[in-house]
């Protein structure tokens, strides 16, 4: 089996046994990119050199008998989110264009010292505001599985890369599902680590109560390596949990769910979903029987208000957030001729620096906190925030975990839902409700839709700092499949 | 009735710091309408009595040890400054020509 093919575990333990260096995988990887990027488009900025340097210098570290981590020498894909001192940083915006931070985000800075090689930067829906990466400045990525289809958003180009083969694992960041929902659309695995559990120091900020760092990757144990890997207290953060990583990567080898008690959410599901996903969820939740799991119906009536409340607490913390971007200190600066106000400089750089989803959230935003609003939008948000998390409180007092489908619908084609706002933000009606709480949830792939053939994810959702019990659930369902399947659901992928 | 004027677009706009244009503003008068008009579904659920998160999980501040650390150098600072004068951020005028 050829290196990209191999899974991050293999990898990391084939370089820790000398049985082929970091360099050797990294070009491997440089190689299928340079094959695959004109039909993929998921990296926004690659430099082989700086790569192949990396992972001389891992290579070196191992030999010199250094005690790195499980994956080092394995290959990353990086969203461009993150800071990263060697390598541009844009957020995927015209704001930023070609913007090198004097600093690592402290994910960055953890890849690192585990001895992962970062391979670029990935595309993303800029400021990781949008579900399909059609919203990148630099132009939308496409889905390996059906090239005019998108691959969900906004962390697509992370999980375009790692479904193309062109890395074993990725970044992402999860703000309403934006690794859930790649991850389902691409017939991968993605997690959102409960909130704080990963740090967001040098992650350039969407909506700061919601946004989380997690993982991408082919199979359940390798995003519990990338999990524990860059996750754990970070006192550059103040809102980061000091608390212990939950084990991820013991639940994620262990596997047995034997009398687990699983939820399965009454209100997602019916009007407004693709049968092909019912169909595949349905049958997920058979398996999870068959496994020994308890299964009950349970109810939280209030889910279905997490997506209007998320689309104002979203857009309200991002019209205080991108504030920063002044064309004072950084990024962009349009029409300073020496006659116009700093005030005239800074809205002149605004409208040509942030795209059309951009200036929509941020005016959205600025209204719902604005005087005589603010109370019926942004203040009524916040207590539906408080409701759905006293659902989901209820809900884990019932049971372990709770399940339903990633998604609605299984990747749509490129360009149906650009020019309709609303019909974008039904992509994350599963997931926000989460991201309000801030527990963990994991995306893993259960089947092809039969209309079109395409993956659909099943959602896994936990308590707060239950995270392990994501990867358990999930281990147990990818085991069960893929021995029905003879491999893993990516493996009925087209070739490229 | 609309839930926001074209008028209402062009103040948040100004609020906002974006220079717009004309259709630009039209254009989104017409998203933000929608969006506001499906946003206001928040109203539906009864919580007068319910407090309001801000927050996912309860949080306290965090202080930190009142310590010199190393930080950027100026030169960091200001490797990504669109205009530099003798170590600093060289900015547009920030007062009218008469203050």
């Amino acid at each position: 089996m050829s290196l990209i093919h191999k899974t991050a575990a293999e990898l990391g333990a084939l370089i820790a046994g000398g049985e082929v260096t970091a360099v050797e995988v990294a070009e491997a990887h440089l190689d299928r990119m340079a094959e695959v990027e004109p039909k993929i488009n998921a990296f926004l900025h690659i430099d082989r050199e700086t790569t192949v340097e990396q992972a001389r210098a891992v290579d070196a570290r191992l030999g010199a008998g250094e005690r790195l981590g499980p994956l080092a020498g394995v290959p990353i894909a990086h969203k461009d989110i993150f800071a990263t001192a060697d390598m541009p940083t844009t957020a995927a915006s015209k704001i930023l264009e070609g913007w090198r931070p004097p600093y690592d985000a402290t994910v960055t800075s953890r890849l690192r010292a585990a001895g992962l090689v970062i391979l670029g930067k990935t595309n993303l829906d800029e400021f990781a505001m949008g579900s399909s990466t059609e919203n990148s400045a630099y132009g939308t990525t496409h889905n390996p599985w059906d090239l005019t289809r998108i691959p969900g958003g906004s962390s697509g180009g992370s999980s375009a890369a790692v479904a193309a083969y062109e890395a074993p694992l990725s970044t992402g960041t999860d703000t309403g599902g934006s690794i859930r929902q790649p991850a389902a659309v691409t017939g991968i695995v993605g997690m959102k680590p409960t909130y704080g559990g990963s740090s967001r120091y040098g992650l350039i900020a969407f909506a700061s109560s919601l946004d989380t760092p997690g993982p991408f990757a082919r199979n359940v144990l390798d995003a519990a390596l990338l999990h524990e890997a860059f996750s754990g207290h970070d006192p550059m953060d103040s809102t980061s949990v000091d608390a212990p990583v939950p084990s991820v990567v013991e639940a994620a080898r262990n596997a047995d769910i034997s009398g687990m008690r699983v939820g399965v959410v009454k209100e997602f599901g019916g009007e407004g979903y693709q049968a092909g996903v019912l169909a595949r969820f349905h049958e997920a939740v058979e398996l999870l029987e068959s496994l020994g799991a308890k299964v009950v119906e349970v109810s939280c009536p209030s889910f279905s208000t997490a997506l209007p409340a998320y689309y104002l607490i979203a857009p309200s913390e991002c019209s205080s957030n991108l504030a920063r971007f002044d064309a004072m200190r950084y990024g962009l600066r349009v029409g300073d001729d020496g006659t116009r106000s700093a005030e005239e400089v800074m809205a002149m750089t605004r409208a040509a620096g942030f795209g059309p989803e951009v200036k929509r959230r941020i005016m959205l935003g600025t209204y719902a906190l604005s005087s005589g609003y603010y109370d019926a939008y942004y203040g009524q948000a916040q207590k539906v925030r408080t409701v759905i998390s006293r659902e989901f409180e209820a809900a884990f007092h019932q049971v372990d975990v709770l399940v339903s489908p990633t998604t609605p619908t299984t990747a749509f084609p490129i360009g149906e839902r650009a020019d309709d706002p609303i019909a974008m933000y039904l992509a994350d009606l599963c997931t926000i409700p989460s991201n309000l709480s801030g527990n963990a949830a994991i995306s893993v792939p259960c089947g092809l839709a039969d209309e079109d053939g395409l993956p659909v994810g099943l959602q896994i959702m936990a308590p707060v700092l239950g995270d392990d019990r994501c990867y358990r659930v999930g281990a147990a369902v990818e085991q069960a499949l893929e021995s029905r399947w003879g491999g893993s659901l990516l493996s009925k992928a087209p070739a490229l | 009735m609309s839930a926001i004027t074209r008028d209402e677009v062009a103040h948040l706009a100004r609020l906002s710091r974006l220079a717009l244009t004309d259709d630009e503003l039209a254009h989104y008068a017409t998203q933000l309408d929608a969006i506001i008009e499906s946003v206001a579904k928040v109203a539906e659920v009864a919580a007068e009595d319910v407090p309001p998160s801000s927050h996912a999980l309860p949080l306290t501040n965090v202080f930190r040890a009142d310590e010199v650390r190393p930080s950027l150098t100026p030169e960091q600072a200001l490797s990504g400054a669109p205009a530099v004068e003798d170590n600093r951020f060289r900015v547009p005028r920030i007062l009218g020509e008469e203050a």
